[in-house]
């Protein structure tokens, strides 16, 4: 009985969620917020792969995210919405319904893709070479969408015309429900990724590459692999962010203070950790909402808070342990029936 | 293309790579002596040519306060200098002090030095916005402009003290550390951590010496930056910090020729992005294109010899 409650947890939120922002309890604003916690939570865990498992420096992030977003806003408009780029619709509107799963899919999957400009470098070159790779990845993204995308420097709509589409067929919260979903997937992914023998890999590579090596791990495969999975889900993060009510997107949206705050979010939570990751990604986006009225003084006032908890607390929150390694009676909430690596704290 | 087109397009990519190679130096030498990306240089540089906009605007008698005697604007220049110098090295400093010392002496993981790096990057930016503005500031004119006309090239006085004074400060940089007993204790720490701290070297004062000195260059290259281009602004150091950053990079971390190498050879790439796109035959070569342009070059640059082009490969001991 213990091993559904979490599941029963989960669907609890959904429905929650879902029943609040379908029934208008939860107005516009809680379901803006509701999206982009679930779109920081994607990034963010899907971010920890990279810098917090395989120890690798990724500053990009945004880069991936902004793939992603073109990718699945280009495609949902040239099916499914009148655009003075594309024309008319291809497919009828109905069809957005069943097939903006697949949009998202696309676009993880062309994310990922470019992923492989930052993994075959990562064979090579480590550290801080291969962070700047990942920045210059950053860049070229960014200037290379300016160029050559359609809308250039202002930016992509029409994406709001499919949402709206999308209502006027059946109307519920899609977008937010396609969040909701893709967040689970990515946590599922990652968890169960990382706690495989192939993803153990990962971990090898952090602590000794060489030794890895030697100990027949695959470190191209598994470089590889890790690389297009984060970046493939930074890129389905991107594609549930194009169709954001906002309705535009554009290319200094991705910029590197974009993965900054990505970043931030993975290191504050613990390299190593999910439920860390997914705590920030929670506390942080909030932090940023509750700050608003600050204005400007709100990016005085975290970076401060930033510095002091690195300060107070280098490891992040949670280090490399894990929600149910710190409380341990969580566990029977989450029943993880294996004991996740927890290396003796100092 | 023409040769006086050309030679124009050289003098302007020596002066944009100075402020490249300037700026690259800081990142480099605190990368030598700490391995530590300080992604708040370029906000460093920002902040230096802020004090020297209001050291240079406090004796110009701008302000309620101020000097009883007017100034030659050559002195004014050179005060300008020093005192955005100072300034700016008592701000790199209190950052080493307050926010990268701690976490150093508690052992803390290196990438959480770069995050605080990045933090108070943005918290520099961010505290310029919030109290001094978001309007542009005009930097002071401290040099009349003269424009010399050689052979179809012109060239201001100002692009030609530009690249003079930084070519000096790198002449002057390279003997420091090739020669000066701080310079070697700089190299010995970037090449064994462990074993210079037991030969008597204090290592906290050469690091306190390297942000000094890092950050006066920063102010050097920000105080040059006003004067050349008359515009500041508060995120005017994000852009040019980041590629100075690939400038180090490229020329190999840590080494200090590299920076300056990297620093040119990224504006020669840049400003002949720029300048290949007005011949006929290339219309397609949009400035726009410049970026990305640069970048990939240094992607690829990068696959091919990941260490950059002075940049030496440690081999690791199994």
């Amino acid at each position: 009985m213990r091993k559904f409650y979490l599941p029963l947890m989960v669907l609890l939120l959904f429905v929650v969620i879902i029943g609040g922002s379908w029934s208008g309890i939860l107005n516009d604003y809680y379901q803006l917020v509701l999206l982009l916690i679930t779109i920081n939570i994607i990034l963010t865990v899907s971010l920890n792969l990279i810098n917090g498992y395989m120890g690798e420096f990724s500053v990009g992030h945004a880069g991936f995210m902004a793939v992603g977003a073109y990718a699945a806003g280009l495609l949902s408009v040239w099916l499914f919405a009148e655009d003075k780029v594309f024309g008319p619709p291809v497919l009828p509107a109905a069809w957005a319904i069943p097939l903006f799963p697949v949009i998202l899919i696309v676009g993880a999957i062309a994310a990922s893709l470019v992923g492989l400009l930052v993994a075959i470098p990562s064979f090579r070159t480590r550290g801080d070479y291969l962070a700047i790779i990942t920045l210059a990845v950053n860049y070229i993204v960014k200037s290379f969408l300016e160029n050559f995308a359609p809308g250039g420097p202002r930016g992509f709509v029409g994406m709001k015309r499919v949402m709206n589409n999308m209502a006027d067929v059946f109307d519920a919260p899609w977008l937010l429900i396609w969040a909701f979903i893709g967040m689970i997937v990515t946590i599922l992914v990652i968890r169960n990724f990382v706690s495989s023998t192939f993803g153990k890999g990962v971990e090898a590579i952090r602590e000794d590459e060489i030794a890895a090596e030697l100990m027949s791990v695959n470190t191209r495969r598994v470089k590889v692999v890790a690389f297009m999975l984060s970046c493939g889900l930074a890129g389905l993060a991107g594609g549930l962010f194009a169709h954001w009510p906002g309705g535009f997107i554009n290319p200094s949206t991705f910029t590197i203070l974009k993965s900054t705050e990505v970043m931030v979010m993975v290191y504050l939570g613990g390299m190593g950790s999910i439920s860390g990751s997914i705590i920030t990604a929670i506390g942080f986006t909030l932090l940023l909402e509750f700050l608003r009225p600050l204005g400007v003084f709100k990016w005085v006032v975290i970076p401060l808070l930033l510095v002091v908890t690195m300060l107070v607390r280098p490891s992040g929150i949670l280090g490399n342990k894990e929600l149910t390694d710190v409380f341990p009676r969580l566990r029977a909430v989450f029943g993880s029936e294996e004991e996740s690596y927890a290396p003796a704290s100092d | 293309m023409t040769l006086a087109d050309f030679l124009q397009h050289l003098l302007n990519a020596l002066q944009w790579g100075s402020f490249y190679a300037l700026i690259a130096l800081g990142y480099t030498m605190v990368y030598g002596v700490l391995l530590l990306i300080n992604f708040a240089h370029g906000d460093i540089f920002m902040v230096g040519a802020y004090a020297g906009f209001y050291v240079a605007t406090f004796l110009l008698g701008r302000y309620a306060i101020s000097l009883p005697l007017a100034l030659p604007s050559g002195v004014i220049l050179l005060l300008t200098l020093l005192g955005s110098m100072v300034l700016t090295a008592a701000v790199g400093v209190a950052i080493e002090r307050v926010a990268y010392r701690p976490l150093r002496e508690r052992g803390a993981d290196r990438l959480y030095l770069v995050i605080t790096a990045l933090m108070i990057g943005i918290f520099l930016e961010y505290v310029n916005l919030s109290t001094l503005g978001s309007a542009d500031r005009g930097f002071p004119q401290l040099i009349p402009k003269v424009i010399f006309t050689v052979g179809g090239v012109s060239v201001t006085n100002v692009k030609i003290v530009v690249i003079v004074l930084s070519i000096l400060v790198m002449i002057g940089l390279e003997l420091m550390v090739r020669r000066t007993k701080l310079g070697m204790a700089m190299r010995a720490i970037s090449y064994d951590k462990v074993a210079v701290p037991l030969m008597g070297v204090d290592v906290n004062s050469i690091i306190v010496a390297t942000f000094i000195i890092g950050s006066s260059l920063a102010a050097v290259a920000g105080v040059m930056f006003g004067t050349a281009y008359e515009v500041i602004s508060f995120d005017m150091g994000v852009l040019i910090g980041w590629k100075a950053f690939i400038c180090a990079v490229v020329g190999g971390i840590g080494e200090i020729r590299g920076a300056m190498l990297g620093g040119f050879l990224l504006a020669f790439i840049e400003i002949f992005v720029v300048a290949l796109g007005q011949i006929p035959g290339f219309e397609w070569l949009s400035s726009t294109y410049r970026d990305l342009v640069s970048f990939t070059i240094l992607l690829v640059l990068l696959t091919i010899r990941p260490t950059g082009i002075f940049g030496v490969a440690r081999r690791q001991k199994v």
